[in-house]
C-alpha cells in the first residue's frame, strides 16, 4: 500500500495529508466499486496539480513531535525539567514523556505525589526561582485542581510584581474529548484560559505544530498552557526537514491557513482542524472554496490574519469541540463583527460541542461533538446554499 | 534434664531461638505425647507490605485522638523576660540584639502610624502585627538575606528587618508612582526582588490562604538543585493550616526531600474564628508528623526562642536536604485587618491582657536591658526618630504622583502583545477626546 503522499503545493500553502487510513478507505472503496467519476478525477488533478514529496519525505505522529520537542529543550537549557505524575517511570501516560528519566535522571523527570494543586504550586515556585518547568496534567480536567495556581500564581504574578517576578513554565496534557471517557474527563478548557490575561495558550493541531509551539513555549518567559489532543497523539503527519532541526519554532500569537479558499473562511483548533480540512474537500466538490484557519493560538488570537480572511471570503464558520457559551468561537465572532462588519455578506455561524456533559454512550457522544457533516451544512448556510 | 524431642521439633526451636523472636521456651513432654514445644514470643513476626515492614498486634487498638500531654513549648525567657535556668539558646550579640528590639520597636509605631491614617481615610485598608512583632523580627534575624521568603501578610518586620525603609512601605501603602509594584496592589502587600521576599499575593489574603506554600517547596527545591546555601521560608496562621495547599505542601516537601521552613504564626484567631474551630488537632506542629517532618512548637512572643528555633530549623534544613514545621504560638492583638472590628467576637480585657501582660517586646526589652544594652534614654530616642521618620514617609507619599498610565498595560506579559498595545492607544484617544470623565491626577 502506499504510504503518504506529501501534495504541497508552494503556492497555494495547501497541505492535505493523507493518512494510511484515508487511502486505505479510498483503496477498500475503489474495490468495492464505491468510487465515482468525480471523485477519481479531483485524486488525479490532485496528483498533477500539485508538487508531491513522495518517497522522501518524512512523517511524524505528533508524540514523537512532542517528546522530540520537549528532549531537545531539556538537552539545550539545563534549567528545564518535566514533572506529572507518571511521567518518568511509566513513560508518560501517553508516553509523551518516553526515554526521557533515562536520559536524564530523576532530578530533571519528577514523578509527582497525586496532587495537582500541589504539583502545579511546586512548579510555580520553581519557576519564581529561576527553573523552567515543564508541568504535565493528565488531562486538563485535572487541572481544576490547580487552576488557583496556574492563574493566581502563574498567569498575575508578573504584573501583580510588576515585573520582578516572572514565571516561564508550560503547562500541558490532552484537552477535549478522547473516546469514550465521560463528562468528567472530556471538558475542553481553550475558554477558559484563554480569558485570562498574563497566559498564553497554544493549541497544535499537526506534528510540525506540535513540535514549533511546543518550543517556542518551552523557550518563552510567560506561562504557557498547552492544549493537546489524545486522539491526535498516535496520528502521523508529514514534516519538513526545518521543523526536525533542533532551533525550529513557531511564532506566538500567528494562525496558519491550512488550506486557502475564496468562499467562505472556517476557522478552528486542534482536532477539528483535521475535520474542517475535510469539509472543506467536500464542499469543493460543490464548488465552495473554503478557506481554513488553524487558529494555533487562542491567546494572543490572530485576529489580524482571521479579519484578513474573512474580508476576503466575506463569510465565516467558526469550529470548537467545547461548550458553545462563552467560548472561542464566541470572541472569533465578537472580534469579526467588531472589525470587519461591513464585509461580511452573512451571519457568522459557530459550531460548538453540545450544551451538555459529554455523554459516554457511543452513539450519544458522536451527537455531542461537532462533525464533518455539521461543518459543511454551516459553510453552505453561510454561502446561502442551504437553510 | 534429658528429653527426647524430635528432629524437627529441635530445628524448629533454634530457628525461633535465633530469630530472637522469644520471649520464652517451655518444653512440655508428657509421657504420652510427642514433645511440644510452647514457644512465647516477645514480640510477633513482622512481614513485608507496600512502603516497609510492620510489626502485627493481636491487640485491637486505636490510637488515640490526641496525647494525653500536649507538646511542650519551647522557650527561654520567662512571662517577665528574665532568662529561664537551663535554658538552650543561641547566643545573640548586643548589635543583633540591638537592632532587633528597636526593629520591634519600628514595626509597631510603624502599625500604629499607617493604622490610623487609615482611620482618618488617607490609606484604603491596613493590616498590622500588633503582638507578633518577636515572630516578624527574631525569624528574619536568624535567616540569611539568601533565604527566600514567601510572606502570607503579618510579617512586615521581615522586610523591615532586611533594609525596606520606612519610605518605601509608605510608598507601597499609598500606591505611588515610587511603589516598586506601580500601584498594582491594596496596601500590605509589599514585595522586593532585592530582598528576596515575594510579593505578598492578594489572594493570600483573602480568598486562597496559603498559596505561596507550595511554591515555596518548588522554590526550594530549585535552591537544593543548585546546590545554594540557602531555604525558602514561608509563613501562614493557624487558619491557612487548614487549607488544602497546606497539606499539599507539606507532603510534597517531605518526598522532594526540599529544604523549606514553614513557620506558622498560630495566632489565635482566623479573622473570627477561634482555633477549636479551626482544627481538633493538638495545634499545628502534630501535623508534622503525620507528613514525616521534623516540628517544635515555640513560645512566638519569645524573641530569643523563636531566634534559636529559626536558626536551627535553617541549619537542619540545608544541611540535611528537610524541611523543618515551626508552630509559633502568639495572639493577635490586634484587628484581622482595617475591615474587621474584633471586640464583636472577642472579649476587649483578653485582647487587653495579651497587649499589657504578654507583650513581646517589653519582655525581650527586659532581657536586652539586663545585659546592659538598652535604656530608657534610648527609648525615648529610638521613638521620637521612627515617629518623625514616619510623618515624614507618609508626607512624601501622598504627595508624589500616581503611576503612568502605562503601567496599566505593562508587565502582563514579558512583552505587551499588540492587543494590549492597541487598547492603551484607545484609552489615551479616549482621554484626549473626554478629558472630564478621567482623574485628572493620573499622569499620562
Amino acid at each position: 500500500m502506499i504510504r503518504l503522499l506529501d501534495l504541497r503545493s508552494e503556492k497555494s500553502g495547501y497541505c492535505f495529508p493523507v493518512s494510511e487510513k484515508m487511502w486505505g478507505i479510498l483503496g477498500r472503496r475503489a474495490v468495492d466499486g464505491g468510487f465515482s467519476a468525480s471523485s477519481f478525477r479531483r485524486m488525479r488533478s490532485g496528483l498533477v496539480s500539485a508538487r508531491s514529496y513522495a518517497a522522501g519525505s518524512k512523517e511524524m505522529t505528533v508524540r514523537d513531535a512532542l517528546n522530540s520537542a520537549i528532549d531537545e529543550e531539556m538537552s539545550a537549557d539545563p534549567k528545564v525539567f518535566v514533572m506529572g505524575e507518571e511521567v518518568g517511570q511509566y513513560q508518560g501516560a501517553y508516553k509523551i514523556t518516553k526515554g526521557l528519566l533515562e536520559k536524564y535522571g530523576p532530578e530533571r523527570v519528577y514523578d509527582t505525589p497525586i496532587t495537582e494543586a500541589g504539583f502545579t504550586g511546586i512548579g510555580v515556585g520553581a519557576a519564581y526561582a529561576g527553573l523552567k518547568p515543564v508541568v504535565e496534567f493528565m488531562t486538563f480536567n485535572f487541572s481544576m485542581q490547580a487552576i488557583d495556581h496556574i492563574i493566581n500564581s502563574a498567569a498575575k504574578s508578573n504584573y501583580m510584581s510588576a515585573g520582578q517576578i516572572n514565571v516561564p513554565i508550560v503547562f500541558r496534557g490532552p484537552n477535549g474529548a478522547a473516546a469514550g471517557v465521560g463528562a468528567q474527563h472530556s471538558q475542553c478548557y481553550a475558554a477558559w484560559y484563554a480569558s485570562v490575561p498574563g497566559l498564553k495558550v497554544l493549541a497544535p493541531y499537526s506534528a510540525e505544530d506540535a513540535r514549533g509551539l511546543l518550543k517556542a513555549a518551552i523557550r518563552d518567559p510567560d506561562p504557557v498552557v498547552f492544549l493537546e489532543n489524545e486522539l491526535l497523539y498516535g496520528e502521523s503527519f508529514p514534516i519538513s526537514e526545518e521543523a526536525l532541526d533542533s532551533s525550529f519554532c513557531l511564532p506566538i500569537g500567528k494562525a496558519k491557513i491550512e488550506r486557502e479558499g475564496k468562499d467562505v473562511t472556517i476557522t478552528t483548533f486542534s482536532k477539528m482542524v483535521g475535520f474542517a480540512l475535510k469539509a472543506a474537500e467536500k464542499l469543493a466538490e460543490e464548488g465552495i472554496s473554503a478557506e481554513v484557519i488553524n487558529l494555533r493560538s487562542i491567546r494572543p488570537l490572530d485576529r489580524a490574519t482571521i479579519n484578513a480572511s474573512v474580508r476576503k471570503t466575506s463569510r465565516l464558520v467558526t469550529v470548537e469541540e467545547g461548550f458553545p457559551q462563552h467560548g472561542v468561537c464566541a470572541e472569533i465572532c465578537a472580534s469579526v463583527v467588531e472589525e470587519s462588519f461591513s464585509y461580511l455578506d452573512a451571519p457568522v455561524e459557530r459550531i460548538a460541542g453540545a450544551d451538555v456533559p459529554m455523554p459516554y454512550a457511543a452513539n450519544l457522544e458522536r451527537l455531542a461533538l461537532p462533525q464533518v457533516e455539521d461543518i459543511v451544512r454551516a459553510a453552505k448556510r453561510a454561502c446561502f446554499r442551504s437553510k | 534434664m534429658r528429653l527426647a524431642i524430635s528432629a524437627t521439633t529441635y530445628r524448629m526451636v533454634l530457628l525461633l531461638r535465633d530469630s530472637h523472636q522469644i520471649q520464652s521456651l517451655v518444653i512440655v513432654t508428657p509421657w504420652w505425647i510427642r514433645s511440644q514445644v510452647l514457644v512465647h514470643t516477645k514480640t510477633p513476626i513482622v512481614m513485608d507490605f507496600p512502603g516497609g515492614k510492620v510489626a502485627f498486634t493481636p491487640e485491637i487498638h486505636f490510637i488515640s485522638e490526641s496525647n494525653e500531654e500536649r507538646v511542650p513549648c519551647y522557650r527561654v525567657l520567662d512571662d517577665n523576660g528574665q532568662q529561664l535556668t537551663n535554658s538552650q539558646f543561641v547566643p545573640v550579640s548586643k548589635e543583633i540584639a540591638v537592632k532587633m528590639y528597636s526593629d520591634m520597636v519600628t514595626l509597631q509605631m510603624m502599625d500604629n502610624i499607617f493604622y490610623e491614617a487609615q482611620r482618618q481615610g488617607r490609606l484604603s485598608f491596613y493590616a498590622t502585627a500588633f503582638g507578633e512583632e518577636a515572630i516578624n523580627i527574631a525569624s528574619a534575624a536568624a535567616l540569611s538575606p539568601d533565604d527566600v521568603i514567601f510572606p502570607q501578610y503579618r510579617e512586615p518586620g521581615v522586610l523591615l528587618w532586611r533594609g525596606f525603609t520606612l519610605q518605601e512601605f509608605a510608598n507601597q501603602c499609598f500606591g505611588n508612582k515610587s511603589d516598586y509594584g506601580k500601584g498594582r496592589q491594596m496596601p500590605v502587600h509589599y514585595g522586593s526582588n532585592k530582598l528576596n521576599y515575594f510579593t505578598v499575593s492578594a489572594t493570600i489574603a483573602y480568598s486562597l490562604l496559603t498559596q505561596l506554600l507550595p511554591n515555596a517547596v518548588g522554590a526550594a527545591y530549585s535552591l537544593k538543585m543548585d546546590e545554594k546555601d540557602a531555604c525558602a521560608v514561608t509563613f501562614f496562621g493557624d487558619g491557612g493550616s487548614s487549607e488544602g495547599d497546606f497539606h499539599a505542601a507539606l507532603n510534597f516537601a517531605a518526598v522532594m526531600e526540599a529544604p523549606v521552613l514553614f513557620i506558622c504564626r498560630n495566632n489565635g484567631w482566623a479573622i473570627s474564628t477561634p482555633t477549636s474551630d479551626q482544627f481538633r488537632s493538638d495545634g499545628v506542629v502534630v501535623k508534622g508528623r503525620a507528613y514525616g517532618i521534623r516540628s517544635i512548637r515555640v513560645d512566638g512572643n519569645d524573641a530569643l526562642a523563636m531566634y534559636s528555633a529559626v536558626h536551627e530549623a535553617r541549619e537542619m534544613a540545608i544541611r540535611e536536604h528537610r524541611p523543618i514545621l515551626i508552630e509559633a504560638l502568639t495572639y493577635r492583638v490586634g484587628h484581622h485587618s482595617t475591615s474587621d472590628d474584633s471586640t464583636r467576637y472577642r472579649s476587649a480585657d483578653e485582647i487587653e491582657w495579651w497587649n499589657k501582660a504578654r507583650n513581646p517586646l517589653s519582655r525581650f526589652r527586659t532581657w536586652v536591658e539586663s545585659n546592659g544594652w538598652w535604656s530608657d534614654e534610648a527609648e525615648s530616642d529610638l521613638r521620637s526618630k521612627i515617629k518623625k521618620e514616619m510623618l515624614e514617609a507618609i508626607r512624601v507619599a501622598e504627595k508624589t504622583e500616581k503611576p503612568n498610565l502605562n503601567h496599566m498595560f505593562s508587565d502582563v506579559y514579558d512583552v505587551p502583545p499588540l492587543n494590549l498595545r492597541e487598547q492603551e492607544l484607545l484609552v489615551r484617544q479616549a482621554i484626549k477626546s473626554h478629558p472630564q470623565d478621567y482623574p485628572s491626577d493620573v499622569p499620562l
